[in-house]
């Protein structure tokens, strides 16, 4: 097996007549890295892969695998292999078969493939599967006949492209961990397309967050998470509850911000230092685990006042769901210890508490459509 | 069995009403019938009489028999050679013209069908297809004699070449059938087409840049994902045009050469000339019979399944 590359994007653009797909992008994948794109469908990601893996020419910028400027390498030329979305496994073929395609490309004799195609069927766990068709399998087996017909042509990135998304959760979550374990296995660089937050956070080394074509954020999951750059990575990645308003006054670290739940303090993001002056837009984001019940009456910027609209129970955790004042959605989660009740039934008013280091003030933007 | 047969045709008629399922059950009874089955068990029994003036038909000299059989592969008693030299080449020569013909096909619709399938998109794949199919509006006698005029003595390519000085005799392209293989090849461009661009064209596009990514060259992409997947479809384009070219007689009559007769030729000769039915209905019956042989024994040798080409 090959040690993996790295990979470079340099000032990318993709542009499909007047629609561009990717718009300057710029990213440094280092070698060996779980990296991945995370985004909703139509921001790029999947242009992105395509670039890499030679099916797309930049528009503009770069590509470098290696070290090495891609331009005008095809796709059966690069140290690459891509896994695409729908796995397209040939159904015409015997596992075995589909795992040695890249070998049989390269003219190895039939022995020699065979040999590799059982190591690697080994590898996946179905050692004894290889005669079989793959319309034969389940669809996790599938998914690791994908992987392993990928990494018998040898690559040195291996390209996945939302591979898990036909497979139902508990399957989906069982496959990120073998992913990733199989990934840590083989030292290769591993670039993954999703538009799963869940499993962009858990697997990767590093995330790159997209919307529309843009790079918002790159950074490791819990920095993503805790420190986001923008509006949209804020409510895009996990559950965030937003409040627009306007600052009202600015700290070392802190600003704080008249909302319309009243006046918030919370930490200003690293991205957004110095970009925040009284008087701007800004949003102002609180997690719901951030949030929890404060006592009645007292008051502060970090308090907020709201009405118990439902609350769900689900085993470790409830959450509640209230409205603030001038009808702000604000959800609260909880963690459960022990059965009592917390006096969080349906038309409660309750007063709300939270450490301004754990929401996040930034300049207005636009937000994920998702919810 | 019967019982599910019953049961069967009651679900059958539930389904589709009383009045469709008589039509459709009469209406492919009747076709099947009357148009396929009883005309061809006519042939096949002309086939074993003797040919009798009228008077004596039914008499006690029309019995069964396989001189019209015999009479393909030795020809006339007392025929110095011992067998039907020329009915039999011109068997043999017809069904290898027609494999030659289907092969030749299947060359140039593949291509044709691939980029219609995989390669062109919207309005332009439109635009194509109508071009491909807006010469069949023309029938087929004219299309063979447009032919003729393409490749005759003072036609068309016989005069640019010579305009172009490149040769100074006209080439007989009749003479020596290019003319022929060309019109037949061209009237059944069609047939081949569409069921291999049916067949292409729900090839999944991510297979074959599966392919490619693993490094595969063209040529490896369609010997290995393509036309394994394209089976069925190369099947039945070339099931049909190898059937309709061995039993083709207008393209023969009007492009071939003088010297080259088609089997269907001497059919109609059998049938119409000579007035011997029993004699051409024999004929007949051998062209039909060894067609299939060939291919079921083709479909054999690439392991097709009868039930894959009604995909």
């Amino acid at each position: 097996m090959k040690a993996g590359v790295g990979v470079e994007l340099e000032n990318l653009w993709v542009r499909f007549g007047d629609f561009v797909a990717v718009r300057d992008a710029s990213v440094k994948i280092e070698q060996g890295e779980f990296f991945s794109f995370l985004g909703p469908s139509g921001c790029g990601k999947t242009t992105i892969l395509r670039t890499v893996s030679g099916f797309q020419e930049p528009s503009e910028g770069r590509v470098l695998i290696g070290g090495q400027n891609m331009a005008g390498i095809g796709p059966n030329k690069r140290p690459t292999a891509l896994i695409f979305q729908n796995l397209a496994l040939f159904p015409l073929m015997r596992v075995w078969e589909n795992i040695a395609f890249s070998m049989e490309v390269k003219g190895h004799p039939k022995e020699a493939r065979r040999k590799r195609a059982d190591e690697l069927l080994e590898l996946i766990a179905l050692g004894d599967q290889g005669d079989k068709f793959v319309h034969e399998l389940s669809g996790g087996q599938r998914q690791r006949v994908a992987v392993a017909r990928a990494l018998a042509a040898e690559p040195q990135v291996l390209l996945l492209d939302e591979p898990l998304s036909a497979l139902d959760l508990k399957l989906r979550q069982h496959m990120r961990t073998e992913l990733r374990a199989i990934q840590k296995r083989v030292g290769l660089t591993f670039i993954y397309i999703t538009h799963d937050q869940g499993e962009a956070l858990t697997m990767s080394d590093h995330v790159a967050v997209m919307r529309e074509g843009v790079i918002e954020q790159i950074g490791d999951g819990k920095t993503i998470y805790g420190d986001p750059a923008t509006a949209f990575v804020a409510s895009f990645v996990g559950e965030n509850n937003a409040f627009a308003g306007t600052v009202k006054s600015i700290g070392a670290r802190h600003a704080v911000i008249a909302t319309g739940v009243g006046n918030l303090r919370a930490r200003i993001a690293t991205a957004a230092r110095g970009a925040l002056k009284p008087g701007d837009s800004a949003m102002l984001f609180i997690r719901p685990e951030a949030l929890d019940i404060a006592e009645t009456g007292s008051s502060g910027d970090n308090r907020l006042v709201g009405r118990v609209v439902n609350e769900e129970f689900e085993g470790q955790s409830s959450h509640v769901f209230l409205e603030g004042a001038g009808g702000a959605a604000i959800k609260m989660s909880l963690t459960n210890r022990g059965g009592q009740s917390r006096g969080t039934g349906a038309g409660t008013e309750l007063t709300l508490g939270f450490d301004p280091d754990l929401a996040v003030a930034l300049p207005s933007g636009a937000l994920s459509a998702e919810e | 069995m019967p019982m599910t047969l019953a049961k069967w045709f009651k679900g059958f008629v539930d389904r589709n009403g009383i009045g469709m399922a008589a039509f459709m059950l009469i209406g492919v009874t009747v076709w099947i019938l009357v148009l396929i089955v009883l005309p061809q068990l006519a042939m096949v029994d002309f086939s074993f009489r003797h040919d009798l003036p009228p008077g004596k038909v039914g008499g006690p000299e029309d019995v069964y028999t396989v001189t019209n059989y015999l009479y393909f592969i030795f020809g006339n008693p007392g025929n110095p050679d011992g067998y039907n030299a020329v009915d039999v080449l011109v068997f043999g020569r017809t069904l290898l013209a027609a494999l030659f013909v289907t092969a030749f096909n299947f060359v140039l619709c593949y291509p044709i069908a691939y980029y219609l399938a995989q390669v062109a998109r919207g309005g332009w794949a439109r635009v194509l297809a109508l071009s491909l199919v807006v010469p069949y509006w023309i029938n087929e006698i004219l299309r063979a004699f447009a032919f003729r005029v393409i490749f005759g003595d003072i036609g068309l390519i016989n005069t640019v070449l010579k305009q172009l000085g490149l040769i100074d005799n006209s080439i007989d392209f009749i003479r020596a059938d290019v003319a022929l293989y060309a019109g037949l090849g061209y009237a059944y461009v069609l047939l081949m087409v569409f069921p291999l661009y049916n067949a292409i064209e729900s090839l999944d596009r991510n297979q074959i840049e599966a392919a490619r990514d693993m490094g595969a060259s063209w040529w490896r992409i369609h010997w290995r994902i393509v036309m394994p997947f394209a089976k069925p479809g190369i099947t039945s384009g070339c099931t049909m045009v190898f059937m309709l070219a061995s039993g083709a007689l207008a393209a023969p009559q009007i492009l071939g050469g003088p010297s080259s007769l088609w089997f269907t030729q001497i059919i109609y000769q059998g049938f119409f000339e000579y007035f011997n039915w029993p004699r051409g209905a024999a004929y007949a019956i051998i062209l039909l019979v060894s067609c299939m042989a060939i291919v079921l024994g083709m479909m054999k040798l690439f392991r097709v399944k009868m039930g894959e080409i009604g995909r």
